[in-house]
């Protein structure tokens, strides 16, 4: 069970790390300390907040705007933990450590298994694995600055949605009612995305939940 | 300096807070079989708006034809269940080529 799950987890970690170097090299080329990042990656772990701070930083938004606009992008997380709470079970040590864990791709990957103990297993292995190729690339990208260049280059920025694309296929194709809700909802988010601060259009996209499971809908 | 400190933790700790509230409740309050399935269909809807902005949009506009290209053929692999590192690699391989090609 564990050798498929390290593999296709492996792949992300790869993609992460490189863009985990990329926040390091940003945040230090732009003027912080090395410490900044590497501090910012262990205890927030959220890689989208962690670029908009410091986004907003470099652009001398201040840090209560930064703080702010990193907050309002993780409100999702709080939707995230509601739906894997009972992949990380009942021991508090799990249900503390598993909560820091919980991310976009983390939570893709161990939702799109098939069944609870291999939800559990891919939960763990992609969020410690993560975690630790994360936060070693911010590391590595904070101390070598500006040497790797722009990290569109590789297309890496395609990867992303590109993994959750694959994660999440199997849930649309076998459940309509979520397929539509999660269509209605991509649909309303692209349309405010011009108009709202980041963050607000994946909240937004929530709305497509109305009228969900009437028919009887189920969820794999 | 100490602003910046400031932000890092009131960051940290309101998004370990969003974080734990998941596991916290679990086994304290007893979710109903349909809520538990609200929330699961609510992660893929959140999951697919994440992919759909992310694929199109940078910075609140378009993001150029390379990202969602690559995304899309990504996309067309994982739907004829292509393995999961070809999906990723692919998406990232055309995204990459293209822009070498000079499509933004």
């Amino acid at each position: 069970m564990m050798a498929p799950l390290v593999r296709d987890s492996a792949l992300v970690w790869l993609a992460s790390g490189v863009v985990g170097v990329s926040f390091g090299a940003i945040s230090v080329t732009g003027g912080l300390p090395v410490w900044v990042p590497v501090v910012m990656s262990l205890v927030v772990y959220a890689g989208s907040a962690q670029f908009s701070a410091v986004g907003v930083l470099l652009a001398g938004g201040g840090p209560v705007a930064a703080a702010a606009t990193g907050l309002l992008l993780n409100t999702r997380t709080l939707a995230f933990s509601l739906a894997v709470a009972d992949i990380l079970g009942r021991g508090r040590l799990a249900r503390l450590l598993g909560a820091h864990l919980v991310t976009d791709e983390t939570v893709a990957f161990a939702l799109a298994q098939s069944d609870p103990a291999r939800r559990r297993a891919a939960f763990w292995i992609s969020g410690f694995g993560l975690f630790a190729v994360w936060n070693l690339g911010v590391l590595a990208g904070a101390l070598a600055g500006d040497a790797l260049g722009d990290t569109g280059t590789y297309g890496l920025d395609a990867a992303f949605p590109a993994v959750l694309v694959a994660l999440v296929l199997p849930a649309l194709r076998e459940n309509p009612a979520v397929r539509r809700a999660a269509l209605l909802g991509a649909a309303l988010a692209l349309a405010v995305t011009p108009a709202v601060p980041a963050g607000v259009p994946v909240l937004v996209a929530l709305a497509g939940l109305a009228g969900h499971g009437r028919d009887g809908g189920r969820t794999a | 300096m100490s602003a910046t400190v400031a932000m890092i933790l009131a960051l940290a700790v309101g998004t370990y807070a969003f974080r734990l509230v998941g596991p916290v409740l679990h086994g304290r309050v007893a979710i109903p079989p349909r809520v538990q399935e609200l929330l699961s269909a609510g992660a893929i809807v959140l999951l697919v708006a994440l992919l759909a902005t992310g694929a199109l949009t940078e910075g609140g506009g378009f993001a150029g034809w390379a990202r969602p290209a690559g995304v899309l053929v990504g996309g067309v692999l994982a739907w004829r269940r292509a393995p999961f590192p070809v999906v990723v690699l692919g998406a990232a391989g055309v995204t990459a080529v293209l822009r070498a090609a000079g499509v933004a």
